[in-house]
């Protein structure tokens, strides 16, 4: 019996994909996110698809004081959580709305961090689980148009690092997924070269193969590691020139 | 953005929503008339509103499923492709098949869609048990055959024209397997592909792909296919633990526009010599998989730009019974003397009439695909007044530049259409480029 596994950001488009590639294999499912009874006609679709039991429950990433309160009282301990939440914000707006910005920040770096501290804990007591955090390439370097939410993205990626560098050696597995523009509702308003755009169907399918594989990092769609890698090699003096 | 149907003519400027809920739906309604479009495969201008053209397929939850009648609750967006990959391996096939499975339910329901077993079991129409819709004012209202049956009959074969449906409850069929036990038999005239559906009405399936472009004594030579659901037994041994698992196919995409020399007169006479050759040596008794057999173009993404920039048009009618023999050997004579040639050219048998706008009547159905030439509308136009000769008529599913004139002249039942749209207010909600076109 394949384990049960745990969407946090349950209605994000890539979570909600996620879910419906491991419900397909055979894993029960727990969509944890704010308002989660509204998300009984996606629980009835999983379930009358693919024969799975389907669990809502009701999730607030910033609401960090009860983070642990909420995993203990989860139906089971997942063996697979996979944090999707995430927001974009509005870089030009937010770089004059403080408390704007400091949304973004915390819902891409503090509160995703927290609870994935909290599975690592429970995880490792365990000895076993898989912890996968969705981050982004907009974390791997800053640039003038979309920093806010990359610094938090930052943030995230080196903090899963980190917790896979701690855990290595504890039976859990720490997988950070990178991807690069998706078509989901968080870019809806954006209009995104479609090469290089990928499906939400597609992230999942690939998280599904490096939790397979265990992997430790990977970035969807593949060109992006690609891309990034020369990003990150132009040097800093020309960089802090170019509109990107 | 630029809009088309899978034929990609016409092209039309369309401002297309794609609503996530209800209310997002009901906003779409409060600020004018659109039209509900699905995946789009609709050959011409069915599923376009300049203004507003609603993209559904954020609607594509399945609600529920009884494992004893085989009913299917589920959004109008939903796949009958997934609806396959979900029942399939627990013994459930669609009832009705359109011959791509990338369509939705909403869109199946919308056209009436006929399968090749039309003539033993009708159109999804049959297979419908119920259709929740949002009607103009923005409730949501249930119809079936005993609540506001006229809503119901109107809305099969309806085109989107007194609605939009967001959810349907459809029955599915037990299968044994995921296989078709086909019988290919070649017809050396059309009279004799006639013969063979008259003489085989009890086949579940059958189809005629005709050679187009055979002239004189050849002409309307055709391959016909006559197909039933494999039971386990048919299989072969080492198949049978595992029925309804096929060896997976693997998708190819046609990348681009091909230039429009690629479907020339020699090319296609070289196609169709070669297919129908093919065919004969392969005529007999065979296995296939579901999806070889029901869905042969589904495994080439977009086969649709094969037919380079300008696009293509379909034409299919059905004529009466009575005519068809004669009618339909007029047709393919005027066909082949205008040198236009047909790449697909289907042969169907139809059984009884259903009711709305439905497009199916008791008859033979042919259906013909035409690169967009200079003449290609003139010769569309010669074979419309042919079938109105005949008393038949034209699916609206393929049509993309019929006149009001043809329509109203090939349907009776335009006036009943019309006055229910126009009494119930539907008209001034739920129009398309194609029902302006028609006058509808
Ligand atoms: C390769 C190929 C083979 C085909 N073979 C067959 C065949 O064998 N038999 C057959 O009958 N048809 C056949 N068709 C036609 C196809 O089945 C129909 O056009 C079908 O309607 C397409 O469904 P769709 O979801 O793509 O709808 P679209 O093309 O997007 O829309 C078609 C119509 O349905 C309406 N519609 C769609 N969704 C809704 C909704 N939610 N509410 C209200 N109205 C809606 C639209 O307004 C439009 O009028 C074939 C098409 C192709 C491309
Ligand atoms: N789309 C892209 O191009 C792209 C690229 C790289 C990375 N990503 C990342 O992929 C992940 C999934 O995003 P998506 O593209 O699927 O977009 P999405 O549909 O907008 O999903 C984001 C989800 O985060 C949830 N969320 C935000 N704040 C929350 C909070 N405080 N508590 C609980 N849930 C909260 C939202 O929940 P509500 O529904 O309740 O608002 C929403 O469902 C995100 O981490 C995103 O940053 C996306």
């Amino acid at each position: 019996m394949p384990g049960s596994v745990l969407i946090l950001g349950g209605r994000s488009d890539i979570g909600l994909a996620t879910a419906h590639v491991f419900a397909a294999a055979g894993h029960n499912i727990q969509l944890a996110a704010r308002h989660a009874q509204t998300l009984s006609a996606e629980q009835t679709d999983l379930a009358v698809r693919y024969g799975v039991n389907v669990d809502l429950v009701e999730f607030d990433a910033l609401d960090t004081a009860h983070h642990e309160a909420f995993a203990k009282a989860l139906p089971v301990l997942p063996d697979i959580v996979i944090c999707a939440v995430g927001v974009l914000g509005n870089q030009a707006a937010d770089e004059k709305n403080l408390s704007s910005a400091i949304q973004v920040m915390r819902s891409n770096y503090e509160g995703p961090a927290a609870i994935l501290s909290v599975f690592a804990d429970l995880f490792e007591a365990r000895g076993s689980g898989t912890i996968v955090g969705i981050s982004s390439v907009a974390g791997d370097r800053g640039r003038a148009t979309n920093y806010i939410y990359g610094s938090a993205k930052a943030g995230f990626t080196a903090f899963l690092s980190g917790l896979r560098n701690r855990l290595a050696r504890k039976g859990v597995h720490v997988l950070t997924v990178l991807p690069g523009f998706v078509a989901t509702r968080m870019t809806e308003q954006l209009d995104l070269p479609k090469a290089l755009t990928a499906e939400p169907k597609e992230v999942a399918l690939a998280i599904e193969r490096a939790v397979k594989g265990k992997r430790n990092t990977i970035y969807v769609r593949p060109v992006w590691a690609l891309i990034m890698l020369i990003i990150r090699s132009i040097p800093e003096a020309i960089f802090k020139r170019l509109r990107l | 953005m630029i809009l088309s149907g899978w034929g990609n003519f016409p092209r039309l400027d369309a401002c297309l929503l794609r609503p996530r809920n209800l209310g997002d739906l009901r906003l779409a309604l409060s600020r004018g008339p659109l039209i509900a479009r699905g995946n789009g495969r609709a050959y011409g201008d069915s599923a376009i509103n300049p203004a507003q053209t609603i993209d559904m397929r954020s609607f594509n939850r399945m609600c529920a499923f009884d494992s004893t009648s085989g009913q299917l609750i589920a959004e109008a967006g939903v796949l009958l492709a997934d609806i396959i990959s979900v029942f399939l391996p627990r013994g459930w096939f669609p009832a009705v098949t359109p011959g791509t499975k990338f369509v939705t339910l909403g869109g199946m329901i919308a056209a009436d869609v006929h399968g090749k077993n039309h003539h033993c079991d009708g159109s999804i129409r049959n297979f419908v048990d119920w259709i929740e819709i949002l009607d103009g004012n923005g409730n949501t209202r249930k119809c079936s055959r005993e609540e506001d049956p006229s809503l119901f009959e109107f809305t099969i074969g309806g085109m989107g024209l007194t609605g939009v449906i967001l959810r349907a409850a459809i029955r599915l069929r037990p299968v044994e397997s995921g296989y078709i036990a086909q019988d290919l038999r070649p017809a050396a005239t059309l009279s004799d592909a006639i013969r063979l559906f008259d003489e085989n009405p009890t086949a579940s399936y059958s189809v005629a792909w005709i050679d187009c472009l055979a002239r004189g004594q050849k002409m309307g030579r055709s391959l016909v296919m006559f197909g039933e659901h494999a039971t386990r037994a048919d299989l072969p041994a080492e198949r049978r633990d595992k029925p309804f698992s096929i060896p997976a196919r693997r998708a190819k995409s046609f990348p681009f526009d091909a230039p429009s020399f690629v479907l020339n007169p020699w090319s296609l006479a070289l196609f169709n010599e070669a297919y129908y050759r093919n065919g004969r040596r392969r005529a007999g008794r065979s296995l296939l998989d579901w999806d070889a057999y029901f869905y042969p173009l589904d495994s080439i993404h977009d086969w649709n730009r094969l037919y380079g920039r300008k696009g293509f048009a379909q034409f299919q009618c059905v004529l009466p019974l009575a005519s068809s023999d004669l009618g339909m050997r007029v047709l393919l004579d005027t066909i082949s003397k205008s040198g236009q040639d047909s790449f697909l050219a289907v042969l169907k048998r139809f059984g009884a009439e259903g009711g709305g706008l439905s497009f199916p009547m008791e008859g033979y159905s042919l259906a013909l695909d035409f690169p967009i030439h200079r003449n290609t509308i003139d010769l569309l136009k010669r074979l419309d007044s042919i079938v109105l000769d005949f008393g038949g008529r034209f699916y609206l599913a393929k049509d993309a530049r019929m006149s009001a004139d043809v329509f109203s002249r090939s349907e009776q039942r335009r006036a009943a259409f019309l006055d229910t749209r126009t009494k119930e207010g539907w008209r001034s909600h739920f129009t398309s480029a194609q029902s302006e076109r028609l006058g509808i």
